[in-house]
């Protein structure tokens, strides 16, 4: 059975997800990427957007205008360490709950996800239109002067996923585990392959 | 057709292939996805790869780019010297990148450098990039067309070594390139690998890596065999789909080369994801087309 998290979503919701756990999303989920991040934590502006409780998406979308909406064409995730700059004090500052991205996030989100309860998802990358159908509808747009893929998007969303959780509320980081052991690996591989292209003699 | 007929055709052709080829997925991509699809055993690997055949399908269905980022436009041109539209070949380019931008729709990834905006049309200061081989005498002109995520571009890097670091350090390279940035770009990766003497050499080689067709090696057997080698040696890392870890990191390693300097060696990288948006057409001074990438696709 598919375990599904609804917006606005509890701190006791999150505390019994593990890293490694696939999860979907009911609610209010709300494109937030590189801009918005440095609007907030550097030039202290405001978001226009209350994200207390929902989720944001690290992800800059292809909308087209449709009568007085927009339709949501495809929007999958960017990478989300781009954001790992911002990150801690973005969700301070807002209380968001959910950060879906792409890729590992680190230290400081960790911290941040575990102090504020939150965690990091990954949402699998490049598959766009899969996410785009997941879309209901796009209630509406803030900060579109910033251009298409930078505007804050606010999407209703039903059973959005798959949603790996990266980072948990317990300092977990699924990534950064794998990267350690990717790292181990790394080593006799290279000074195998070294051994075999001494081509300089 | 005269001559302004033929404008007319090439801007149309260009304007729908581009257009095309960021919702397909080149036909050797996605066999290779298909391959390394079956190896995967693990709850999560298995998850990500139905996710990523479930879009395409999506995709196909629903005419849309099967990834939102649709990066910046890019076109690899060979074209005969003979050509006869050689003169118009740059103008038609960059308005194939502009229509395609709306009918497709691709999403707006152009921001101009220093006045920070973005321009909207995906054309902006030297944008479409266009990259230039004159083939003497010929009368056609074949077509590289490519759309580089924002993902897959950030592990781009180059680095020149000092000759005593020898290819043992180009391999050291890949794999620290790989297992630090590798990870968040949507694997299974393509890698590109570019050798030569100076950086801006090795970085546009490997670029054009990564256009080759999957399962050609490069021509001389060491190279060959160096790209078996790092093959493998990526594969056994198990960076898997996503980075999540599973049975292969890779759908290949494409390494090109060109003569160094005695004293140096450049090496750069360059990555595509594993939606490869590459898609490559023969078009002839008659203006009747061949699309080599996605096979029996009319436009």
């Amino acid at each position: 059975m598919k375990k599904i998290l609804t917006t606005p979503i509890q701190n006791e919701d999150l505390e019994q997800l593990t890293a490694g756990d696939v999860v979907y999303l009911n609610g209010y989920l709300v494109t937030c990427r590189d801009m918005p991040h440095r609007r907030l934590v550097e030039l202290g502006q405001k978001l226009p957007v209350d994200l207390a409780g929902l989720a944001i998406f690290h992800a800059g979308p292809i909308v087209v205008k449709e009568d007085d909406g927009w339709k949501m064409v495809s929007i999958g995730p960017t990478t989300s360490m781009r954001m790992e700059k911002f990150e801690k004090e973005f969700i301070a500052e807002t209380g968001v709950k959910l950060i879906v991205g792409k890729g590992g996030m680190g230290p400081n989100t960790v911290e941040g996800c575990q102090t504020h309860k939150a965690v990091h998802a990954v949402f699998p990358g490049g598959c766009a239109v899969l996410a785009a159908t997941e879309v209901e509808e796009i209630e509406r747009v803030e900060w579109l002067e910033l251009g298409m893929p930078e505007a804050l998007w606010v999407c209703r969303v039903k059973e959005f996923g798959p949603l790996i959780i990266s980072i948990d509320t317990k300092g977990n980081n699924l990534f950064e585990t794998n990267k350690v052991i990717f790292n181990e690996k790394k080593v006799p591989i290279v000074k195998d392959i070294c051994s075999q292209v001494k081509f300089i003699k | 057709m005269n001559k302004e007929e033929k404008i007319q055709a090439m801007t149309e052709i260009m304007t729908k292939f581009t257009g095309y080829m960021g919702k397909h997925l080149p036909d050797d991509v996605t066999a290779k996805l298909n391959e390394l699809r079956e190896q995967e055993d693990s709850y999560l690997a298995k998850v990500v790869y139905d996710s990523m055949t479930e879009n395409q399908e999506l995709a196909n269905q629903l005419n849309r780019p099967c990834c939102q980022d649709t990066g910046v436009v890019q076109y690899f041109v060979k074209v005969g010297s003979q050509f006869p539209l050689l003169a118009e070949v740059q103008d038609i380019l960059r308005t194939a990148a502009l229509e395609a931008t709306k009918e497709a729709p691709l999403r707006h990834n152009a921001v101009q450098i220093f006045e920070e905006k973005n321009t909207g049309t995906n054309t902006g200061e030297r944008i479409p990039w266009i990259n230039w081989e004159i083939i003497p005498n010929e009368k056609g002109i074949n077509i590289e067309v490519y759309m580089a995520g924002g993902g897959c571009s950030l592990p781009g890097q180059g680095k020149t070594l000092m000759p005593a670091a020898g290819y043992e350090g180009v391999v050291e390279f890949v794999f620290d390139v790989m297992t630090s940035y590798g990870i968040n770009a949507c694997p299974p990766l393509l890698v590109g690998i570019g050798i030569g003497g100076s950086i801006d050499v090795a970085a546009e080689l490997s670029k054009k890596a990564l256009f080759r067709p999957l399962g050609v090696r490069h021509s001389n057997s060491r190279g060959a065999e160096m790209e078996r080698l790092l093959e493998k040696g990526l594969n056994d890392l198990g960076l898997g789909p996503q980075g999540l870890s599973g049975k292969n990191s890779v759908m290949g390693v494409h390494v090109e080369s060109a003569a160094r300097h005695p004293s140096t060696i450049s090496v750069a990288v360059s990555i595509g994801c594993w939606a490869h948006r590459k898609g490559n057409i023969q078009i002839n001074e008659d203006m009747t087309y061949e699309i080599t990438s996605h096979r029996g696709v009319t436009l």
